[in-house]
């Protein structure tokens, strides 16, 4: 099962990782890997995610953690892993 | 397992430096559609064309959800229109009618643009050719997304300059009809040398009759990402400057092939070609010109320019070529002066002309591209323009294009505006010497001697 990746990025600010994991176990979406990095003075923080037992549909947890994301003030994309293997790995 | 690097540099491009893939181009057959009652070919075409793309643009859409990565265009190619309407055709009017019909499919279905409204004749014109050719005007006048592209040599035939002729009419009439729109209709219809069967870029796509019913091809595109690499290693050699491009390249396309397989398989069609582009947009950081800049010129068009140009185009294919399992379409950099903010500085700088254009097309995919003059230009000019660029493409057995528009009632000085991914453009100065009885002379030109493969 090919998994999800899940980027938060905007300035660093209190409980934000809270926030987007408790969104992601109310969700049944499981955390496999988690690391985070300042680019640019910009709070990276990039999830590695199992959605097969997800309560909802893809398309839906892209929207509703994008509308999270402004409510917080970071841009959380969700991104299927495909893109990140073709570009960097043969 | 992918690491956070990883993840950054590729959202960075996406984010930062505009990669996208620039098309999802499915390209459809109508050859099935001819028939002599042409209210029965309009209703084949728009019923084939339906059936295929009607999920088109909501495939694409979902993929740049999944993925993150915008798929900027989605179009259709098809059989050049002067084979489908030969049959049923009977004046010029009856091929514009069959021009409506497919520019309502592709409103109908949602693309941006339909190519495939084209003759290849490049060693002589049907009746039906020649009409469709007649028609061009009429059509790209009366329709909004439907592109025009009429082959007029290659290598193995030579150059019909009976029909180079006549495209310096229609190119002139087009402008005309579209006058109130600064003369876009031009911006629609390309002539070329050599033309792919397979191109997935508008206003030169069409679906040639080499190919399957119906297939999907994807252009890729990121001069800003080139670019961006390319800052990083300022001041070194040449072996490092063409490494970093391969590379890149390599990366862009690998994401446009993956873009490709998923849209192949979910619309159950088969996957044609990656062609491997830099393809600029009038967004600021998404110009091939910049890209020359950052190699070492002041402006496109200052001396280096062609081989910095060869360069890149060479490194691109290089890279990309083994980044993907099929590539075609015209593959290499792109030079269009509207679509490309840094072509526009250069041409208003007075660092960039028609004639250092027509060098550049030497080496690189396709030719005088987007290039506005002015619209007193004679018609035997434009067919002399034409034949030059068709000559460059007829001896170096590669693509060469003309996309040029007289833009009726301005003069050199005063800029155009197209809109959108179209751009803007300075009007250029043309060589106004005669080529009168040049052009007038009539037949074609034969083939090149290393045409003779046999």
């Amino acid at each position: 099962m090919k998994k999800t990746i899940i980027t938060v990025v905007g300035k660093d600010g209190v409980g934000i990782i809270a926030k987007v994991c408790t969104y992601l176990a109310d969700n049944d979406i499981n955390i496999e890997d988690i690391s985070q990095t300042i680019v640019s003075g910009f709070f990276n923080m990039m999830m590695i995610t199992d959605m097969s037992k997800s309560k909802i549909p893809f398309a839906d947890v892209s929207d509703e953690l994008a509308k999270l994301g402004e409510e917080i003030g970071v841009v959380i994309k969700c991104q299927k892993e495909e893109i990140f293997d073709s570009m960097h790995r043969i | 397992m992918i690491n956070i690097s990883e993840v950054v540099e590729t959202n960075q491009m996406i984010e930062k430096e505009n990669l996208d893939v620039r098309t999802i181009t499915m390209g459809i057959s109508l050859l099935d559609c001819i028939d002599s009652d042409i209210e029965v070919v309009k209703k084949k075409i728009h019923d084939k064309i339906y059936n295929y793309a009607k999920d088109l643009v909501k495939t694409g859409q979902d993929i740049e959800k999944e993925f993150g990565i915008p798929i900027v265009n989605k179009r259709i190619s098809v059989t050049p229109i002067a084979l489908v309407g030969g049959a049923c055709c009977k004046k010029p009017s009856d091929f514009a009618q069959i021009a409506i019909a497919l520019d309502n499919v592709a409103k109908e279905v949602g693309v941006n643009f339909l190519g495939g409204y084209s003759a290849l004749v490049s060693k002589g014109m049907t009746p039906a050719e020649e009409m469709l050719i007649r028609s061009i005007p009429e059509a790209l006048s009366k329709t909004e997304r439907v592109c025009s592209s009429i082959n007029l040599g290659s290598t193995k035939t030579g150059i019909n300059m009976d029909a180079v002729k006549l495209m310096g009419e229609i190119i002139k009439e087009t402008a005309e009809l579209t006058k109130e729109d600064d003369s876009l209709g031009c911006a629609k219809l390309v002539v070329f040398c050599n033309a792919p069967d397979d191109n997935p870029f508008m206003a030169g796509a069409f679906h040639g009759v080499t190919e399957a019913d119906c297939v999907v091809h994807v252009g890729v595109s990121g001069p800003g990402v080139v670019k961006t690499a390319l800052e990083k290693v300022r001041g070194e050699n040449f072996e490092i400057l063409c490494e970093t491009i391969k590379k890149t390249a390599f990366k862009v396309t690998r994401v446009g092939q993956l873009v490709a397989k998923e849209a192949s398989k979910r619309l159950n069609v088969p996957f044609g070609i990656i062609d491997l582009s830099l393809a600029p947009t009038p967004a600021i950081g998404d110009s091939v010109a910049d890209i020359l800049c950052e190699i070492g010129l002041e402006y496109a068009g200052a001396p280096g320019t062609t081989a910095a140009l060869a360069m890149l185009n060479d490194q691109v294919k290089k890279g990309g070529v083994m980044a993907s399992s099929y590539v075609g379409g015209l593959s290499g950099a792109f030079i269009p002066v509207s679509e490309d903010q840094g072509m526009i500085d250069a041409v208003e700088a007075n660092a960039l002309t028609i004639e250092k254009l027509e060098a550049m097309t030497c080496v690189c995919s396709v030719g005088l591209d987007m290039i506005a003059i002015p619209g007193d230009t004679k018609a035997t000019t434009i067919s002399g323009i034409i034949a030059d660029e068709l000559a460059i493409g007829m001896v170096n057995q590669k693509t060469t294009a003309v996309r040029i528009i007289p833009v009726i009632g301005k003069g050199v000085g005063e800029t155009v505006e197209f809109g959108g991914l179209l751009g803007h453009a300075p009007i250029m100065p043309v060589n106004t010497f005669s080529c009168d009885a040049f052009i007038n002379r009539g037949g074609r030109i034969p083939a090149p001697i290393h045409s003779f493969k046999n």
